[in-house]
């Protein structure tokens, strides 16, 4: 298991597993995000309250859900880099940076377009929403600090400290959000969610969440490739593995 | 260790009352915000009543970001900070008393300003003071969040957008835990419980962000 | 049919929110897969180059 797991850390070991998984977790997650979409939009039956507006839930819930497994993974895989000194960690915590500000901003823009035959305005300071919001600006946070450092191995480990700070704040921004929230409520008291969820409505949520994941992982073998590329592209390794490719095609 | 604390804090003071500009800035800065306010939303007294704890908090925070971009700029560039980091004291500690100095240096005048602005907002007397102490609870976790910021961005010129980004969303809790306080203090109720929240938010930053300002310090260095 | 499209009313909603979580999730992913393209071919190029100056 410990020598899998090590063989697994070694660039090139994984540049090539991910090469080889990428176009089946592509097509298990257009697969599954099908059977979800056709259950939510099809067979699921409407809401008592919301009607068929609450069909956004299936695009809203799993684009929320992926945005913060996206910077719980970007924070652990840079404190596993920054402890254990792991290159592969930081190119995957790298990879999930655009990726989950990608998902983040896709569960604001739905969500706020949920509001508006809500709550009848597109953005009210719901908490959930502003979280999203903020964690969205983490994100880019994150992304610009990239930017700024030139140096890969600085920007890494400066990087990685600064997802380590911001995954402690999360819990806390978090809480502080819900709880100014329960101070200023205001008028509108229906929140994002299905009331009274039955198992037509569950399935196509539960399969939209894994074809969001497996998407997420596919999307995630294809950039951590580019990070390998960059960060070893003067090891010999990489020449003969771009020399194998280019013969496959 | 405490001798070595005392001296870098010590340091720090004296530099900054030999540059008393860089010590008034933030301060000035402070005061022009806080007027921006009334300025902009007409001078409705129940209005500026109502947005005056909040307004004077977000000014706070301006003011702390924009005394940040020199924290550790010039200590890295005349090569300071790497001294403090091959020094045999635990440059953890060094920091910290770097963190503490740029609190007395910076918010202790923002707060000490405070009372003459909140006339501005027509405070109450009680909500002046109930200001003041949820500024003095949560400005040290405000020191200690922007040192990490600072350290992060040190060898970088210009990053003071970059501070902005990384450090405002960071600061959020804060903002709220200390603006809420403020406003129940300005209308007569008791403040105890954001007030602890905001002492525990502190608490909490001065546990663990001096170890992530002595690593970024060290990645800056690098 | 016509039915369905219209979502009980809330087809503006519905559709926007569907269309724009597949136009997104479909440029991230053809973004990344041409930004791992564009990698892979500089870095071809650079060690061509490397082993020209070589020999």
């Amino acid at each position: 298991m410990w020598n899998w797991f090590h063989k697994l850390a070694s660039p090139p070991h994984f540049y090539r597993i991910a090469s080889a998984f990428e176009p089946w977790l592509l097509w298990l997650a257009i697969a599954c995000m099908l059977t979800g979409a056709y259950g939510g939009l099809v067979l699921a039956p409407a809401d008592h309250v919301q009607g068929d507006g609450f069909r956004i839930i299936y695009v809203h819930v799993p684009a929320a859900f992926l945005s913060m497994f996206s910077y719980a993974l970007m924070a652990v895989a840079s404190g596993i880099g920054l402890i254990w000194r792991m290159k592969l960690a930081f190119s995957v915590a790298a990879a999930t940076a655009p990726v989950g500000a990608a998902f983040t901003f896709l569960a604001l823009v739905t969500g706020a377009i949920w509001g508006q035959p809500m709550w009848g305005s597109y953005w009210e300071w719901d908490p959930r929403l502003t979280s999203e919001l903020i964690l969205l600006f983490l994100f880019l946070g994150y992304i610009f600090l990239r930017q700024a450092l030139a140096e890969t191995r600085q920007a890494d480990r400066a990087s990685g400290i600064l997802a380590l700070v911001g995954v402690v704040n999360l819990p806390i921004i978090h809480y502080s959000v819900e709880w100014w929230n329960s101070i200023h409520q205001g008028p509108s008291l229906i929140k994002l969610e299905a009331p009274s969820i039955t198992t037509d409505m569950l399935w196509p949520l539960l399969a939209m969440i894994i074809g969001y994941q497996l998407l997420f992982l596919a999307i995630l073998m294809t950039s951590v490739r580019t990070q390998v590329l960059q960060r070893e592209q003067n090891a010999r390794w990489i020449t003969e593995q771009l020399g194998t490719e280019n013969i496959h095609g | 260790m405490l001798q070595a604390f005392q001296l870098v804090i010590s340091r720090e003071l004296q530099m900054a009352f030999r540059r008393w500009s860089d010590l008034a800035l933030p301060v000035i800065f402070f005061m022009i915000v806080c007027m921006l306010f009334p300025l902009a939303v007409g001078q409705d007294q129940a209005i500026l009543q109502k947005i005056g704890p909040g307004a004077i908090w977000v000014a706070a925070l301006l003011a702390t970001l924009l005394s940040l971009n020199t924290l550790y700029r010039e200590d890295f560039d005349d090569g300071t900070l790497e001294q403090l980091a091959l020094s045999t004291q635990p440059l953890t500690i060094l920091l910290l008393a770097k963190t503490v100095a740029h609190w007395i240096v910076t918010e202790l005048p923002l707060i000490a300003i405070t009372p003459l602005l909140t006339l501005g907002f027509n405070l109450p007397a009680e909500g002046v003071y109930g200001l003041m102490l949820t500024l003095l609870a949560g400005t040290p976790a405000l020191s200690l969040l922007g040192s990490v910021g600072a350290a992060l961005t040190a060898g970088l010129h210009q990053a003071s957008g970059l501070i902005a980004l990384l450090l405002l969303p960071l600061t959020i809790p804060i903002l709220i835990f200390g603006a809420r306080a403020a406003d129940l203090a300005a209308s007569g109720q008791s403040i105890a419980g954001p007030l602890y929240l905001l002492g525990g938010l502190s608490v909490l930053a001065l546990t663990l962000c001096p170890f992530a300002t002595a690593a970024a310090v060290r990645v800056s260095l690098d | 049919m016509n039915e369905f499209l219209d979502m009980g009313g809330y087809a503006k909603y519905v559709w926007s929110t569907y269309s724009i979580s597949l136009i997104v999730l479909t440029l991230t992913v053809v973004l990344c897969k041409r930004t791992l393209t564009n990698t892979r071919k500089r870095v071809l190029r650079r060690q061509a180059s490397l082993k020209e100056s070589q020999t």
